[in-house]
């Protein structure tokens, strides 16, 4: 299938992408395909273009943002095969054939998803630099708490986790907020968590 | 950063022979630690050797009754795996007080295993530092070393070895396994694979160029309470100041390791004879001849109080 050929690609790619620049400021081109927010992406990019840039310098979805690059911060805070990551720290060639989901594919302005939908409610944010992180990293945690993944603070390791504040706070530790949005992040994701027992999963 | 070439083979036999082949080659696996470091040209490989699709990623049991845990299974997979929160917990624990949610998503057991000292002047180019560029010297002796080690540096170093895991792993006894370019399998056990700094700061742990990790094995549970204390600047998402993984049994004997305190996770077996009589017996002998810096020597008395806390937790 095409994600075989795209690999075999890759692998032959020193040859075919000017190795002979590697060491420089020249760039070592390579191909990667992947799915960003349900759409097909073919991309030949810089081998050090991270998954973060390949988003935003090149397929122009500015939703994600750049706080630190260095993963101290959690703006850049993507959904990839359904697990939250830092997509500064990580190269798009490396994610060929993955799924990727960005503030962008969570939900439009005329159809929020639940977590932007609260974080509104509940004035989640101030600048809002921030937020697209934030919101991605909120609909994780509550799939890895749903997932049974605990974290520092569970009491029990081998007892069902719960929806509480510290586990929260906890949970979303790797996404800073310089307007202090906290407490009402935690609000937002509450209020979803919530929803979600009531209705069952999704 | 500057530009490298990529590879992604599909064996571990590959990945090493193309490690080796390569001049300036290294792998890669979740790149939390080796990107971040390449974008500030503290490494500069000119190619990248992607691991992620050696199929290490399993956690297998042993013949033994211990796990085999694969060198790419994630830090939230392992913190996880049910087998592994029932008998091994201090290696849960110590997983889920490192880094954040995100960075547990990609880091890997190996990957982990390698991070590189948060030194502030390791970090800082503009600054001398042996360990970055061998021979240029020592900011920290002389400078801000109040992360720094306390027991095992020396006049070349005082680095520590940052992360929790392997703290955790040092008290369980793992095993390192690993493969080289000519297919040879090797077993380093976890008190043999970081190194103290010595003379030589710039190699961290006694693993060869071009050898690949393939999996860490855990020997059979130990029983006892399991538990891992960590203090830090602030109360997630921060390195530890001292941490201290340890595995009390019900006559109160037990074996104690510290992190955040030298080269390496520091555990002296001979030290571990004084748990039934506390942490103060414990620690005088674990930080014998301790050279601490004026910042750093609060460490002592920490290192002492959070093992009276684990130690308290542990008969709780
Ligand atoms: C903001 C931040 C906070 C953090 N906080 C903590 C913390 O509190 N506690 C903590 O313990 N850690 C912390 N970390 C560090 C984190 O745990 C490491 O970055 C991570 O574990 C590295 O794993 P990786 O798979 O991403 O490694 P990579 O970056 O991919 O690789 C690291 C090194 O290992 C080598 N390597 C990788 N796989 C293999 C293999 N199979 N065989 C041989 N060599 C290999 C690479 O060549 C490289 O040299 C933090 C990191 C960040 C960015
Ligand atoms: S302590 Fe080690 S890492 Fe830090 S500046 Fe000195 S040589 Fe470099
Ligand atoms: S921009 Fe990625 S963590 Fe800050
Ligand atoms: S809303 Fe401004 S940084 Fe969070």
């Amino acid at each position: 299938m095409a994600g075989t050929a795209a690999c075999a690609a890759m692998t032959a790619m020193p040859g075919t992408s000017r190795a002979e620049n590697a060491g420089t400021d020249q760039p070592v081109l390579a191909r990667v395909s992947f799915t960003m927010n349900g759409q097909r992406r073919d991309l030949e990019l810089d081998t050090r273009t991270s998954l973060l840039d390949a988003a935003r310098e090149h397929l122009h979805l500015t939703g994600s943002k750049k706080g630190c690059d260095h993963g101290q911060c959690g703006a850049c805070t993507m959904i990839v095969d359904g697990r939250r990551i830092n997509a500064c720290l990580t190269l798009a060639v490396m994610h060929q054939g993955a799924e990727i989901t960005t503030i962008e594919g969570l939900g439009q302005p005329e159809n929020l998803h639940p977590m932007q939908a609260a974080f509104i409610k509940h004035d989640g944010y101030q600048c809002g630099y921030c937020t697209p992180g934030q919101i991605c990293s909120g609909v994780a945690v509550l799939a890895e708490i749903k997932a049974g993944i605990p974290s520092h603070v569970t009491a029990d390791l081998n007892a069902p986790m719960q929806v509480t504040d510290a586990e929260i706070r906890e949970r979303m530790s790797g996404n800073i907020c310089r307007c202090g949005a906290y407490s009402n992040i935690v609000e937002a994701m509450t209020e979803v968590a919530g929803n979600l027992t009531t209705r069952g999963p999704a | 950063m500057k530009s490298f070439t990529y590879e992604r083979p599909g064996t571990p036999a590959e990945a090493a022979a193309a490690v080796s082949r390569t001049p300036n080659a290294k792998f890669i696996a979740g790149g939390t630690n080796l990107l971040d470091l390449m974008k500030l040209q503290i490494e500069t490989p000119t190619h990248l050797v992607d691991v992620n699709g050696l199929g290490l990623d399993t956690i297998e049991p042993t013949p033994e009754g211990g796990l085999r845990v694969g060198a790419l299974v994630r830090n939230t997979d392992l913190a996880a795996d049910a087998r592994v929160r029932r008998d091994y917990a201090v290696l849960s624990r110590a997983l889920l007080a490192g880094a954040s949610g995100q960075l547990r998503n990609k880091a890997t057991t190996a990957g982990n295993l390698l991070q590189r000292t948060r030194c502030p002047y390791f970090y800082d180019t503009a600054q001398a530092c042996n360990k970055r560029q061998p021979g240029s010297g020592c900011s920290a002796l002389d400078g801000v070393s109040r992360q720094l080690a306390v027991i095992g540096a020396s006049e070349t170093c005082i680095a520590t070895h940052p992360g929790d895991m392997a703290v955790a792993m040092r008290v369980l006894d793992a095993t390192v396994e690993t493969i080289d370019a000519k297919g040879t399998a090797r077993a380093i056990p976890i008190a043999a694979f970081h190194r103290l700094a010595g003379d030589r700061p710039e190699v961290d742990t006694t693993l060869k160029p071009g050898e690949l990790i393939t999996a860490v094995t855990l020997p059979k549970p130990l029983g006892g309470a399991h538990i891992y204390r960590k203090v830090r600047d602030r109360a997630s998402y921060a390195y530890a100041l001292v941490s201290v993984a340890a595995v009390v049994q019900a006559d109160g004997s037990g074996r104690v390791a510290f992190g955040g305190v030298a080269h390496k996770p520091w555990r002296v077996e001979a030290a571990e004879a004084e748990m039934t009589r506390g942490a103060k017996a414990v620690t005088a002998r674990a930080f014998d001849g301790a050279k601490p810096t004026r910042d750093n020597a609060y460490k002592l008395k920490l290192a002492e109080r959070t093992l009276g806390a684990a130690l308290t937790e542990a008969r709780a």
